[in-house]
């Protein structure tokens, strides 16, 4: 079996936190429980201000077992408003990632 | 996936619950008749499957043990919080007998009927409105009427019809029609769209269009997501959007970049415009807002040298001293440069084949109650008869004069308010507390809504039970595809839907027989006039575009699809767009654009700036509430727990106040407590706050109401500050404030 992840294209991540909510919605997580965090990046360049947001999974993602296994996507890349999340193999996502700057992979499990 | 004992239903999501401006097509799973999850539909061309974190905690908000599901009735003083459950039956009766009584004694004029935000309470508020034979349709509070209608007003006088950054919105295909162009520069003014669906526009569209080439050019006072990821950003002084506009039409049209066949063949008045931009050189422009004239100037280049671009705006705009000539402004930029209703411009958006749930224009009023009824109750609509712009365009109440005549009693009373889904003390309203004060006066008020929050606890003699967009058949025409919400379970223990309410007392009060036997016998015959019906919408996935016509862009100028007689040209008095406008010279308005200061600020009262030296610019939006709503959502609050305002770190470092830390803004108009996050985002003599911000958590009761008054941003607005079209003019986006730290 291979291993699984997600693929994050961050910088066009808006920090809109809908990928939270999905999480909580589907696992119906109690308070402070969640398995994706985004975070704000601040950063001041010579010219202008930068903002970036960074998803992080925590312990507590599951990758949405019950959903893939149905052939789903995880809750959070599924309502994701930037499209900027993608499930799969991780060997094919690294794929994905040759092509694309400002991005990361997550495996949580 | 439904899971097996699940089922799922397809609807639209607009009104109470997401609570936004809407238009999302969403999956609702449904299990022993309680929805257990809200996910997005991915078949849906509005989200494709996305959904916002208000949509997704649906479920959260319907069984919230706080929810008020039952009708009740005050039984103690205003603001003492003690309520008694009641039946529909009495709710009813009472409300039918005193308003009848009231109508004998006063007019029915002497009752307002008030709701929030733009939702599809637009359809049933005036419903029950004009069959109770009141004229007095209000957002209460909101200064300058400024959210939306400013705008529509300018582009209604400028163009004759209204228009939205194309994101490809008005084709089935999306992205994928070959109609479609890709904007080249997309300019966001006075927008970050990220948190929402402002004026129904989903706001991660301008991603969409930015993964397929698009490029941005941001005006706003502080570094947004966005302004890092633009070409140009003209961090402006806040309220001054109007010189950048005058300064970038002076540099587009002397340097001779406009759109030369567009303008001649399809414009008027562009020698008065020309002369009028004379007045507004970029160096002159730059003094005034703070950008540098170079950065004016590229912008200037940028968008009138890419066709096609796009320019999309926020609700600041309608804020700004003179709401109605900035937007008039704006909408020229896209005239001149020819990006008018071509494919990747600013397309003309009409709502979806005809229909009509929320009345945008007079036309659409007239069409639904009759030209004798909209015309005879305008004679008594408040602000009408001072402001010929507010009388001729839609059907709203002017608040600044609203406010004033529920004071003074003149030229008449104001006896009793319909509120529903309005939070006025709690959101809506500048000066809340002389709202509260006016308002607490009246004899008789009724709160629909779904929670208790400051307006319902301070004012309401009735509390009516609405219910979420899940409990409920509602339609949106606003704009495309025609949608329809269906009703995925029953209503929780007794709410109601707004519609079902309206109908019911608009048939208890009305003046002429109402031939609707229930809401959906309603909804059909609007839809039938789109040539469609409920089912049908319903069968095929709860939405449709329209057929072939006027309602499908694009160039409808040319084609002879805007105008009522059918020639080609633009729905205005010269059949053209109108830099010099007709309309605005026939009400009494500068018939051309022009720079106005905002009433308080460095320039204008330089000796409140020296006790105030920081500008204030309220209504930052939050990607988890909507308005003054979703507070007491667990999914939500845990995102955005406290009210915080933004502010640089060298000013905060000069104020010794640190990350995290509360502190007071205080006004010439008073002082609230929020919580200070220090971000290199913020301009240096700018601080931004949200508003809306209430503790559900704490006393409801007077006179904490909530908490209201200590974290209410808009205790430090006011009123009275209107334009001279009465649309726009607000110290909302632009006041003058300090910070002072909390001593205990």
């Amino acid at each position: 079996m291979p291993r699984n992840g997600l693929f994050i294209e961050y910088e066009y991540c808006t920090g809109c936190h809908s990928c939270e909510v999905a999480c909580k919605q589907e696992h119906n997580f109690s308070d402070g429980m969640v398995g994706i965090r985004v975070d704000e990046v601040v950063t001041v360049g010579p010219d202008k201000v930068h903002i970036d947001f960074i998803p992080f999974t925590t312990r507590f993602c599951d990758l949405c077992a019950v959903k893939t296994e149905g052939g789903e996507q995880p809750a959070c890349v599924k309502h994701c408003q930037a499209m900027c999340m993608a499930y799969g193999p991780i060997s094919e996502l690294t794929k994905a990632m040759e092509a694309k700057p400002r991005s990361i992979i997550l495996a949580p499990r | 996936m439904a899971k097996s004992d699940e089922k799922v239903i397809l609807t639209t999501l607009w009104s109470a619950g997401c609570g936004s401006h809407g238009g999302c097509g969403a999956e609702i799973y449904v299990k022993d008749g309680k929805v257990v999850r809200v996910e997005g539909d991915r078949n849906h061309p509005h989200n494709y499957g996305r959904l916002c974190p208000k949509g997704l905690a649906i479920s959260q908000y319907m069984y919230h043990p706080d929810r008020v599901t039952h009708p009740l009735k005050r039984v103690g003083e205003r603001g003492e919080g003690k309520w008694e459950r009641i039946t529909w039956d009495e709710a009813f009766d009472t409300i039918e007998a005193k308003l009848k009584d009231i109508r004998n004694k006063h007019g029915a004029e002497s009752v307002i009927f008030c709701q929030g935000t733009g939702r599809d309470i637009g359809g049933p508020i005036t419903f029950l409105m004009y069959a109770y034979g009141s004229p007095n349709w209000v957002q209460v509070g909101l200064a300058g009427h400024a959210c939306y209608t400013p705008r529509l007003g300018a582009m209604f006088a400028t163009q004759g019809s209204y228009s939205v950054v194309d994101a490809s919105q008005f084709l089935e295909k999306r992205y994928d029609d070959p109609e479609w162009v890709v904007p080249k520069y997309i300019i966001l003014w006075a927008q970050n769209p990220i948190p929402g669906c402002h004026d129904g526009f989903f706001g991660h569209w301008i991603i969409d269009c930015m993964r397929r080439g698009s490029k941005l050019i941001v005006i706003d006072p502080r570094s947004t997501w966005f302004s890092c990821r633009a070409d140009v950003h003209l961090q402006l002084r806040p309220g001054t959007d109007g010189a950048i506009a005058l300064g970038m039409l002076n540099v587009i049209i002397n340097e001779g970049l406009y759109d030369k066949e567009f303008v001649e063949k399809w414009t008027y008045g562009f020698d008065e415009l020309k002369e009028r931009v004379q007045e507004y050189p970029p160096d002159k422009v730059s003094e005034i807002t703070w950008v540098p004239a170079e950065l004016i100037i590229q912008a200037a280049r940028l968008y009138a040298t890419n066709k096609p671009s796009s320019i999309q705006w926020g609700e600041p705009v309608d804020a700004m001293p003179a709401g109605s000539v900035v937007a008039q402004a704006i909408n020229h930029l896209w005239a001149i440069t020819g990006n008018i209703d071509n494919p990747g411009g600013n397309v003309i958006a009409t709502r979806s084949h005809g229909v009509t749930t929320y009345p945008f224009s007079t036309a659409e009023l007239t069409e639904l109650y009759g030209e004798e009824l909209v015309k005879n109750l305008n004679e008594k609509r408040i602000g009408a008869n001072d402001y010929p712009m507010i009388k001729n365009f839609r059907g709203w109440v002017q608040p600044d004069v609203l406010i004033e005549q529920m004071e003074t009693g003149k030229p008449y009373p104001v006896k009793a308010a319909w509120i529903q889904t309005s939070n006025i003390i709690g959101g809506q309203a500048a000066d809340p507390k002389r709202h509260y004060e006016a308002m607490k006066k009246l004899d008789f008020i009724v709160v629909v809504d779904l929670f208790q929050n400051p307006t319902s606890m301070a004012l309401a003699d009735i509390f009516l039970p609405a219910t979420t967009i899940c409990e409920k058949e509602s339609f949106r025409s606003w704009w495309q595809p025609l949608c329809v919400s269906q009703k995925a379970v029953d209503e929780v223990d007794e709410c109601k839907s707004d519609w079902d309410i309206n109908l019911e007392l608009a048939k208890r009060l009305t003046t002429n027989p109402i031939k609707y036997n229930n809401a959906r016998e309603l909804f059909e015959e609007r839809l039938k006039t789109g040539n469609t019906s409920f089912d049908k919408l319903a069968s095929k996935g709860g939405w449709e575009y329209p057929p072939a016509g006027p309602f499908r862009p694009y160039n409808r100028h040319e084609r002879g699809l805007l105008r009522g007689d059918g020639q080609p040209g633009f729905d205005t008095p010269t059949g053209k767009v109108e830099f010099y406008s007709k309309r605005y010279e026939e009400w009494g308005l500068d018939p051309l654009p022009y720079y106005e200061e905002p009433a308080e600020s460095p320039v204008s009262t330089p000796d409140v700036y020296r006790e105030y030296p920081l500008i204030l610019t309220t209504g930052r939006r939050s990607p988890v509430f909507f308005h003054a709503e979703h507070r007491m959502i667990p999914w939500l609050r845990e995102l955005d727990p406290d009210p915080e305002f933004e502010i640089h770190p060298d000013t905060a470092r000069d104020l010794n106040v640190s990350n995290g830390e509360w502190v007071y803004i205080e006004s010439k108009r008073g002082r609230v407590k929020f919580k200070a996050k220090v971000t290199a985002t913020a301009h240096p003599k700018v601080i931004t706050a949200p508003h809306g911000w209430w503790l559900p958590e704490t006393d409801g009761r007077a006179p904490n109401f909530f908490s209201t008054w200590d974290h209410n941003i808009n205790v430090l607005t006011s009123m009275g500050n209107q334009s001279k079209s009465g649309f726009g003019g607000t110290n909302y986006r632009a006041s003058l404030c300090r910070i002072t730290k909390i001593k205990d």
